[in-house]
């Protein structure tokens, strides 16, 4: 069999060349190009001559990294990510709790699913620029529905407070994505065995026994993935800081990718700036991805292990069983 | 005993009832605000911003964004031949990869899948400045295929075409189809492709939705006009001719939200289930 297809190699090339071809032009050329270009005296609009800072080569680095507005750009980014994070997690654990308990059957779960994830798939241009109108002031919907409900006794202007800017930032990040969140894991608990769950309930496991002995554990790689693809996206945050509030108020939600926007499309267009920092984010994603990457195969190859030798030991058990 | 019990589940299923209750409320009043307010004049809005009830000024927001520099039909046409350039091509050249590293072995064959692990990770913005400086050299900004051919190597795709593929394909299949004379390119297009339809139906909605509402490349790359997508014509409202026109602004975030929350609705069932399969096979 082996032999057979071995002439049939090549072709597995040819498959893979066109993509790998525009990974060359579109991806690993622009991701060398924007490294070396950390390392030139490119700045201003329309300029592509540069030159090599010969006399020091780490000079974009070092501005970059001793910028006050890139620390709090890269502060602000963590801390959105962070508190974004565990709300939504909290929430679509919540969700998933109640949706896959049998026991409960949900009224109208199919159609909270789907009001829960709508959010996510509108235009995130769309959603900034609705929010920035839903608290405007002083007559936005938002203080509308306040004052006249009684808890503000007069409009409040959100937009120009640093920490109302950000919380709404964190809170638009929740709103977005709890419901995707929800779904994964939900298919991730659907996806245990009910004879596990079973076991426990003959066992007297109460709902909450069962949902962190049983289902948080089996849905650990799923957890990961979650982590991982949500750290990413949340470092790379961009339509929703950019134009709810432009960054501002003073930098409140300013993230890494708004700041190298500014920094190579605005103002002096500073393209070697803005290289740098990206080639900055790059190194803190590829380090942080790598833990969590090393963490989600180790535990799917351990778990694939221990699946094989239980099958082994259970068709063992049946030959026993057959011969007897 | 019993009673108590069911007693109990009575009441946490009503809390649990109200809870979601309240999320969804609070996930559709912003885009309910969104419609209503679409209908009303500026000045209403500034009396009450929130009415459950639409008023008569639709035609007058409307005029109104037209008549500044908001033109949707053309962000929308811009919007769906980069949409659609980019799903096809992605969705082709993905399931060609993914045929490449399943039916084939080759020396390199899982080096190159260990590679497109490791740069499935790697976000476009990172790459952004050089990507940017090559295409102005190539004096190709305002290039639409600028924005569409980068899809050919879409790494997560050919990541979860992969692991699709693996078990669905039988390599049989392909070796009878081989002892007929048939070609490997025509194999995989009428023996392939059929069977991943599925997995290509998922894959196409995301990537189709992603390209939607995708700012941060196009903002980059365009600079004319007639060649702005719909996401940068979003960002106009943020701009100063609209400071003022509340009516306006709200018509146009509806009249770039509505067709999606429409189709959103139509195919939820779908999209919901592909959301599913693409935490469980990620």
């Amino acid at each position: 069999m082996k032999k057979k297809s071995f002439g049939y190699g090549k072709w597995g090339y040819i498959f893979c060349m066109p993509f790998f071809i525009a990974f060359l032009i579109f991806s690993l050329y622009p991701m060398l190009y924007t490294a070396f270009i950390g390392f030139t005296d490119l700045q201003g609009i329309g300029k592509t001559t540069f030159r090599f800072l010969a006399e020091d080569p780490f000079a974009n680095y070092k501005a970059i990294l001793s910028s006050a507005t890139f620390q709090t750009a890269l502060g602000n980014t963590f801390k959105i990510w962070i508190c974004n994070f565990i709300p939504q997690l909290f929430l679509a654990l919540l969700l998933t709790a109640w949706f896959t308990e049998t026991r409960y059957k949900v009224w109208g779960a199919g159609i909270f699913k789907v009001l829960f994830y709508m959010p996510n798939i509108i235009t995130a241009a769309t959603i900034a620029i609705l929010f920035n109108a839903l608290f405007g002031y002083p007559m936005g919907p938002v203080n509308d529905v306040l004052t006249s409900l009684g808890i503000l006794s007069e409009p409040y202007n959100f937009l120009v407070k640093k920490g109302a800017g950000q919380a709404i930032v964190i809170f638009i990040q929740t709103w977005m994505w709890y419901g995707y969140t929800m779904i994964i894991l939900t298919s991730g608990v659907l996806g245990i065995s009910p004879e596990i769950f079973e076991a426990a309930e003959v066992d007297g496991a109460n709902g909450w026994q069962k949902f962190w002995l049983i289902t948080i554990p089996n849905i650990k790689t799923i957890l990961l993935f979650t982590l991982v693809t949500s750290l990413i996206g949340g470092l790379n945050m961009f339509d929703i800081p950019k134009l709810f509030l432009l960054g501002g108020p003073d930098n409140a939600t300013l993230t890494t990718s708004v700041f190298i926007y500014n920094q190579a499309f605005s103002g002096s267009y500073l393209y070697n700036r803005a290289s740098a920092a990206s080639m900055i984010m790059l190194v803190i994603i590829t380090a942080i991805s790598a833990i969590m990457f090393y963490m989600l195969r180790d535990k799917d190859e351990e778990a694939l292990k221990k699946e094989r030798k239980r099958q082994e030991r259970l068709y063992r058990k049946k030959m026993k069983g057959e011969r007897v | 005993m019993n009673a108590k019990v069911s007693n109990k589940f009575i009441i946490s299923k009503i809390l649990i009832f109200i809870c979601c209750i309240i999320l969804a409320i609070l996930s559709i009043s912003p885009f309910i605000v969104m419609l209503v307010n679409a209908t009303r004049s500026t000045t209403e809005i500034q009396q009450h911003a929130v009415s459950f009830i639409p008023s008569t000024h639709l035609m007058s927001n409307f005029k109104l964004l037209l008549g500044k520099s908001f033109d949707p039909v053309v962000g929308f046409l811009n919007s769906f031949i980069i949409s659609v350039g980019t799903t096809t091509l992605a969705v082709y050249f993905s399931s060609m990869t993914a045929y490449g590293l399943v039916v084939y072995e080759w020396k390199l064959r899982d080096s190159f899948f260990r590679f497109i692990m490791l740069i499935m990770m790697i976000p476009a913005q990172i790459t952004l400045i050089g990507f940017y400086q090559m295409v102005y050299k190539i004096h190709m900004t305002n290039n639409l295929a600028m924005l569409i051919l980068p899809a050919i190597a879409s790494p997560s795709m050919v990541f979860f075409m992969r692991q699709y593929m693996k078990p669905s394909l039988s390599l049989e299949m392909i070796q009878a189809a081989r002892i007929d004379g048939a070609g490997e390119f025509r194999i995989f297009n009428t023996i392939a492709m059929p069977i991943l339809k599925p997995a290509i139906a998922t894959q196409a909605i995301f990537t189709f939705v992603t390209s939607w509402n995708n700012l941060f490349t196009p903002l980059v790359l365009l600079t004319d006009q007639k060649k702005y997508t719909l996401p940068i014509m979003i960002s106009l409202l943020r701009g100063d001719i609209y400071k003022t026109e509340y009516g306006a602004v709200y018509m146009g975030l509806a009249l770039t939200a509505l067709p999606l929350i429409i189709v959103y609705l139509l195919l939820s069932k779908y999209i919901i289930a592909g959301v599913a399969l693409g935490g469980v096979k990620g």
